[in-house]
């Protein structure tokens, strides 16, 4: 990349020029080309960095910062802990456990859901599959909210077929706009993001495993605890954590689905946001984000550790 | 979709006669698996049927047209439609002149600069949008914060992990060294040989940046709303409380139109690298 004939400039001073013994006047020009070589990408580079710095670095830099100042600009501890009591601590809670009730819910039933795919024979049930698992997995927001006030809200297909049966789950304590209403909207993207995850592992299963194991007298049963599960696991647990993570920061869907009525971490924010604070508490939402932000550090860096050990199996 | 019940129910129900222990076993797999989609395929299509529906209904549970028809008119649709479709073209047009340059660049000069390239752009995917808005609404100055092009700029950096990873793919793929020196060797300048050489080879991806890109922006709701704009997602939701038919039908057409822009990229693509292979078979 660094050779010299690669750029057109140096096709003028030719091989001559470099020869050993050519003097003190190469000197200059080979120490500006080196000064050239430095600053070049540094130009080059220039714009994407800034603009990286001011987009990314900058607005976390500020999370982090008024997170620790209160109103008056004065180093404070004040709002981690208020957002380490109370209704804030609450929302972390219900945040996190909404995002481990989808993660291994989903994270279970997109693994079947992957197995009984990856071991048909049909190869345009495979190929939709990816397709749609691609698309939905994508999914969230006020369309999948809609969606599903149009399948079990009050007056909804669902609910109306349902409730032709004596089956409305309304009248069994059901509700579409609490917490479990969004676990279950939750699944329609979760779901399908592992079974994209979780995918290139099943198939990194191969079929020469389950014939030395039953060659060797292994049940199905035998093979799955001692060679399926143990090669999967750490491809799972990385999935897992993958919907974790977008379980734990998705916003829209919950804020749509529910007005805001839900104790969750990200909805505290916006309502922060939209100017329902209390007095002398105005920079609190900077705690919460930047807990929120920990949280998801934390979540990603297990994530690389975990695929580390997955990427053993898969070639 | 509608082709895939009767497949996976034959698929169940073909018994097969060979009488061996390892083969009993399979019919009975083969509902296990009939039962796991039949499952799977109601609750991903009933949502969507349901959405539909809703959309194609008027107040009385008629079928109508009406909701459809009546979405250019209603107080607010044409500015919110403008307004997301501003954002997307100014978004797109700052990501392409920001991201390609920059990734054409480090794959030709600085290939370790890749695995930085690599990190900064999964950034987006790790800081939730929420907890971006929140420093970005503190951090900007008031003039900017008084702008809606405030949303692109914060789109741009959203859209980069797609971006990227597309025009790392596509850059991989061709034999991006071979062409620049080419082209300089002919005598073409830098700026020349990204828009007349690069550029057309890059065609595929750069398509899937622009989908994805679009998808993104025509759909973002979390950081439009909280910044005070109403762009389409954010009228679509304020607007269920006038009419919810209405605001259904909006969703469902934008999400139809998605997904054909999609579907369209895709088949376009395909073709394209299918035409590319032949190519390489003749050669």
């Amino acid at each position: 990349m660094n050779s010299a004939t690669s750029d057109g400039t140096s096709v003028v001073s030719g091989p001559g020029a470099s020869a050993p013994g050519a003097g003190d006047a190469d000197v200059a020009p080979s120490r500006r080309r080196a000064i050239g070589r430095f600053l070049r990408p540094m130009a080059a580079m220039a714009p994407f960095s800034i603009y990286s710095f001011l987009g990314l670095g900058v607005p976390i830099l500020a999370v982090i910062y008024y997170a620790f100042h209160s109103e008056q600009g004065r180093l404070s501890l004040s709002n981690l802990s208020l957002v380490m009591h109370g209704s804030y601590l609450l929302g972390f809670e219900n945040s996190i456990l909404l995002a481990l009730i989808t993660s291994i819910v989903p994270g279970i039933l997109g693994l079947i859901l992957a197995y009984a795919i990856a071991t048909s024979r049909s190869a345009m049930l495979k190929r939709l599959v990816a397709t749609a698992s691609g698309v939905l997995a994508n999914f969230g927001g006020i369309n999948l909210t809609f969606m599903f006030i149009a399948t079990l809200g009050s007056t909804g297909i669902l609910t109306a077929w349902l409730s032709a049966i004596h089956l409305n789950p309304w009248n069994f304590g059901f509700n579409l706009y609490s917490f479990y209403g969004v676990v279950l909207v939750y699944l329609y993207f979760q779901v399908p993001l592992m079974v994209l995850v979780i995918t290139p592992a099943l198939g990194g299963l191969r079929q020469s495993w389950r014939e030395a194991a039953e060659n060797m007298g292994a049940s199905s049963w035998g093979y799955w605890r001692h060679v399926g599960i143990p090669v999967l696991m750490p491809s799972v647990l990385g999935g897992m954590l993958l919907l974790f993570g977008s379980g734990f920061a998705a916003y829209a869907t919950a804020e749509t689905l529910t007005a805001g009525t839900v104790t969750l971490a990200p909805i505290q924010i916006g309502s922060l946001l939209a100017g329902n604070q209390l007095a002398g508490q105005e920079n609190v939402g900077y705690a919460v984000g930047l807990g929120m932000f920990i949280v998801l550090a934390v979540t990603m860096i297990l994530y690389g550790l975990v695929r580390r050990r997955a990427s053993k199996w898969l070639r | 979709m509608a082709s895939l019940i009767p497949d996976i129910v034959e698929d169940a129900l073909v018994l097969d006669p060979v009488d061996s222990p390892r083969r009993r076993r399979l019919p009975r797999l083969r509902v296990w698996r009939a039962v796991v989609l039949f499952v799977a395929g109601a609750y991903f299509l009933i949502p969507i049927y349901a959405g539909l529906r809703f959309s194609l209904e008027n107040d009385a549970g008629h079928l109508s047209l009406y909701a459809v028809k009546v979405i250019p008119s209603e107080p607010g649709f044409s500015a919110a439609f403008w307004l997301s479709m501003r954002l997307a073209v100014v978004t797109l047009a700052l990501t392409l002149v920001l991201m390609v340059p920059t990734s054409v660049y480090v794959h030709l000069k600085f290939p370790r600069l890749r695995r930085v390239m690599d990190f900064v752009t999964v950034l987006p995917i790790v800081i939730p949008p929420i907890v971006l808005i929140l420093g970005v609404l503190r951090a900007a100055p008031l003039w900017l914060r008084a702008s809606p092009y405030l949303l692109s700029l914060v789109y741009v950096i959203l859209s980069m992990p797609f971006v990227y990873r597309s025009l790392d793919a596509g850059l991989t793929a061709i034999d991006l060294k071979t062409l620049v020196e080419a082209s300089r060797s002919l005598g073409g300048n830098w700026l020349n040989t990204l828009w007349r050489v690069v550029v057309p080879n890059l065609r595929s991806a750069l398509l899937s940046a622009t989908v994805l890109t679009l998808a993104l922006v025509l759909g973002e709701f979390t950081m439009a709303s909280l910044d005070l704009w109403t762009t389409l997602p954010v009228w679509i939701y304020q607007f269920q409380q006038v009419d919810a038919h209405v605001s259904t039908a909006v969703s469902m057409v934008s999400l139809v139109g998605t997904w054909l822009l999609i579907t369209l990229i895709v088949s376009l693509d395909r073709s394209q690298s299918r035409r590319t292979r032949r190519r390489t078979n003749n050669s």
